[in-house]
C-alpha cells in the first residue's frame, strides 16, 4: 500500500502532501487554538477590560483566586459536586437504562426513542419547560402536592434541592449516552453469555462479570467526555437558576462567563480559564490512569 | 438473551424416571413463570420510566393549548378545556420569529454546515488516507484540542473579533467552521479507515491525483457520513446559545434560541399580561419539534452518527 520509495525526498513529498490536507484544520488549530491559548495566558497576568489597554499584574489574579476570593470557593465546591456525583450517576443512568433497552423487549424502538428525544430538544426550551414543571405553585408536582394537602418541595428555589434537580434534568437528558452503551452492549459477544449459562451463572452473575466489564470501554469514554463536559457545564444552570438560589447553583462557568462579559474582567476571567484548563487536565489523566485498573479491552470485534 | 430477567430451563432427558420428570416439569414451570414476571415487571419500570421522559415534553404541549388562566391551577390538569390553537398564531406573532428563523437558518446553519462538510472531510481524508511521518501524532493533537475548555479561548477570541470588527456578524461563527471541527473529523475519519485501501491502490495506479481519489471514490462512498456531518452540526446549531449570546446583540440578529430566551424574560416581566405562558408553551414546542420530527425521519443516520463516534477508537 506505501508507494515505497528509497529517495529520501518521496517521503518528505508525502509529509508535505498530508499536511497540505489537513491544512484547514493546522491553521484552523494555530489561530483558533494555539493563539487564544498563548493570549489568555497572557490577558491572566494582567488586569484588562478591553476598553484600556491590559495592565501587566504578574501573578496577582491568581492570587487573588486562590486566596481571597470568597466566591471562588463555594464556585468550585460546586463544579466538583457536580464533576464528582452529577456526572457519574448520569453515566450510570444511561448504562442501566441500555440494559433495559437491550433485553429483547417489544417496542425497543419506540421506547429508545423517547430516551433519545430528550436529549436532542434544544437547551432553551428544556430549561423553560422544566422551570414550570417544577414551578413551586402551579408546576407539575407541587401543583398535585399543594391541592393533597402537603408540603411543597422547592425544587429549585432550595439551595440544598437545586444541584440534585439540576442532577435530575441532567439525567433526563442522556440520551446520547444510552444510544452508545446500547452499542456497546450489542457487541458483546452472545457466546460468553451462553457458556455462562452453561456454566450456571445466574443473571447478576453474568452481568457483573461479562456486561459491565466489557462495556469499560464505552463507559470511560463517556466518563472522560463527561467529565470534560461537565467542567465546562453553563448552559442549563445558566437557563434554570442563573447559579441561585443563594449561590448554589454557581458553576465555575458561569462565575467564568459574569467575570468576562459582566464584571469585564478579562484578566481574572482569564486566569479562571487557565485553573479550569489545569484542572480538567489533571482529572481527565487522572481518570485515565485509574482506567487501567478497572477498563478491560480484552475483546476485539 | 442478556442482562436482567433471562434464565434457562433444563432439559429433561428421556431415560429419567417419571417421578423426577415430573419434578423437572414443575421446576421448568416455576422458572418460566419467573421469567415472565420478571419480564413484566421490567415492561412496567420501562413504562415508567419512559413516561417521565416523555412528562416535560407532554406537558410543555399541553400548556402551549390552555388558556392562562387554566395554566394556574391547582391540581394542575394536563388536558386542556377547552382547547386554545390561537396561542399559536399570537406567540409567532410576538416577535419575529421569521427574521430570527432566517439568521439561524441562512445566515449560521448553512454556511456553518457546509464549511464544516468541506473541511472535515478533506482533513479526516490526510489523516486516514494517507500515510505520512507525524500523521498520527497531529492527529492526537487534534483529538486533544477537544478537551481544551472553550472558556479558555472563548475571551481572547472574543477580543480579536472585536479588533476585526466582527462582533455583531455572523462571520466569528461561521468561518470557524472552514477549519474543521475536532469532533467531525474523528468520525469522517473512523468513516474512511473503514474503505478497503485497494480502492485508492488501484486509482493512484491509475495515476490519479489524491485530491482526484478523494473527490471521486471516497466522497461517493462517504455519503452517510456526510449526512451524520450535517445532521449533528444543524443540531448543534439550532441548539447554540452562548455562542450567538456572546456574538450578536443586536435585535434583528438573534436567532430562535436567543429569541425564546428573550421572549421568556419578557413574558416575566410582565407576567400580569395573560397568556404569557401559553405562549412560550407554544414558541417552545414549534422550536422543539421540528427537531424532534428530523430524528424520527433521519432516525438511523442519527443513532449511527452517535454510535460511530463512541466506539471504534
Amino acid at each position: 500500500m506505501l508507494q515505497r520509495g528509497l529517495h529520501p525526498s518521496s517521503e518528505s513529498r508525502r509529509v508535505v502532501q498530508g499536511l497540505l490536507f489537513i491544512s484547514p484544520w493546522l491553521i484552523g488549530f494555530l489561530i483558533f487554538a494555539v493563539y487564544p491559548i498563548a493570549a489568555s495566558a497572557f490577558y491572566s497576568f494582567t488586569q484588562y477590560d478591553v476598553l484600556t489597554s491590559p495592565k501587566f499584574v504578574g501573578f496577582a489574579n491568581y492570587a487573588e483566586l486562590l486566596t481571597r476570593d470568597e466566591t471562588m470557593r463555594v464556585v468550585t465546591q460546586n463544579t466538583f459536586w457536580w464533576v464528582g456525583i452529577a456526572v457519574p450517576l448520569g453515566v450510570a443512568v444511561a448504562f442501566l437504562l441500555a440494559n433495559f433497552l437491550n433485553a429483547e423487549i417489544w417496542g425497543r424502538s419506540a421506547f429508545r426513542a423517547i430516551f433519545f428525544i430528550p436529549s436532542i430538544i434544544p437547551a432553551v426550551v428544556a430549561t423553560l419547560v422544566w422551570q414550570w414543571v417544577l414551578n413551586p405553585q402551579y408546576g407539575l408536582i407541587d401543583g398535585y402536592l399543594a391541592s393533597l394537602g402537603l408540603r411543597i418541595i422547592p425544587f429549585l428555589g432550595s439551595p440544598l434541592l437545586s444541584k440534585p434537580t439540576l442532577t435530575l434534568v441532567h439525567c433526563w437528558a442522556q440520551g446520547s449516552a444510552i444510544v452508545i452503551f446500547l452499542a456497546a452492549l450489542q457487541d458483546v459477544p452472545r457466546t460468553l453469555y451462553e457458556a455462562a449459562l452453561v456454566d450456571g451463572a445466574n443473571a447478576w452473575h453474568r452481568f457483573w462479570r461479562i456486561t459491565v466489564p466489557l462495556c469499560t470501554p464505552a463507559m470511560l469514554f463517556l466518563l472522560v467526555t463527561g467529565l470534560i463536559g461537565g467542567f465546562q457545564n453553563f448552559t442549563f444552570p445558566w437557563l434554570l437558576t442563573q447559579g441561585g438560589p443563594a449561590r448554589s447553583t454557581e458553576f465555575y462557568s458561569i462565575y467564568l462567563y459574569r467575570n468576562a462579559f459582566m464584571y469585564f474582567k478579562m484578566g481574572y476571567a482569564s486566569a479562571l480559564a487557565w485553573l479550569l484548563f489545569l484542572l480538567v487536565v489533571v482529572v481527565t489523566v487522572l481518570v485515565f490512569r485509574s482506567s487501567a485498573r478497572w477498563a478491560y479491552y480484552g475483546s476485539s470485534e | 438473551m442478556t442482562g436482567l430477567g433471562a434464565s434457562s430451563a433444563g432439559d429433561p432427558s428421556a431415560e429419567v424416571p417419571a417421578l423426577a420428570q415430573g419434578e423437572m416439569a414443575y421446576q421448568a414451570r416455576r422458572t418460566r413463570v419467573r421469567q415472565v414476571m420478571g419480564r413484566v415487571l421490567m415492561y412496567c419500570l420501562l413504562i415508567v420510566i419512559a413516561a417521565t421522559f416523555l412528562l416535560p415534553i407532554a406537558w410543555m404541549l399541553s400548556s402551549s393549548l390552555k388558556y392562562d388562566a387554566q395554566v394556574y391551577t391547582i391540581p394542575p390538569s394536563f388536558i386542556p378545556r377547552p382547547v386554545r390553537l390561537a396561542n399559536y398564531p399570537e406567540a409567532l406573532a410576538y416577535l419575529p420569529w421569521g427574521t430570527y428563523l432566517y439568521n439561524t437558518m441562512v445566515r449560521y446553519a448553512l454556511p456553518s454546515v457546509v464549511g464544516v462538510l468541506l473541511s472535515c472531510s478533506v482533513v479526516a481524508y490526510g489523516f486516514s488516507r494517507l500515510q505520512w511521518r507525524g500523521r498520527d501524532v497531529l492527529f492526537f493533537v487534534c483529538i486533544a484540542t477537544m478537551m481544551i475548555p472553550y472558556q479558555v479561548t472563548m475571551i481572547p477570541l472574543f477580543i480579536l473579533y472585536k479588533r476585526l470588527g466582527w462582533v455583531n456578524t455572523y462571520l466569528p461563527l461561521t468561518v470557524i467552521a472552514f477549519f474543521g471541527s475536532p469532533y467531525l473529523i474523528f468520525m469522517f475519519r473512523q468513516f474512511f479507515l473503514g474503505i478497503p485501501s485497494e480502492l485508492s491502490d488501484a486509482a493512484r495506479i491509475d495515476g490519479c491525483s489524491e485530491m482526484g481519489i478523494l473527490v471521486r471514490i471516497i466522497v461517493p462512498l462517504a455519503k452517510p457520513a456526510y449526512a451524520v456531518a450535517a445532521l449533528f452540526q444543524f443540531m448543534y446549531v439550532w441548539h447554540d446559545y452562548l455562542g450567538p449570546l456572546i456574538y450578536l446583540s443586536k435585535k434583528d440578529l438573534r436567532v430562535v434560541a436567543i429569541g425564546l430566551a428573550f421572549m421568556r424574560d419578557q413574558l416575566f416581566f410582565r407576567a400580569a399580561q395573560g397568556q404569557s405562558y401559553p405562549y412560550l408553551m407554544a414558541m417552545a414546542s414549534v422550536f422543539a419539534v421540528p427537531i424532534i420530527l428530523l430524528f424520527f425521519l433521519a432516525q438511523r443516520t442519527f443513532i449511527e452518527g452517535v454510535a460511530l463516534t463512541g466506539l471504534k477508537g
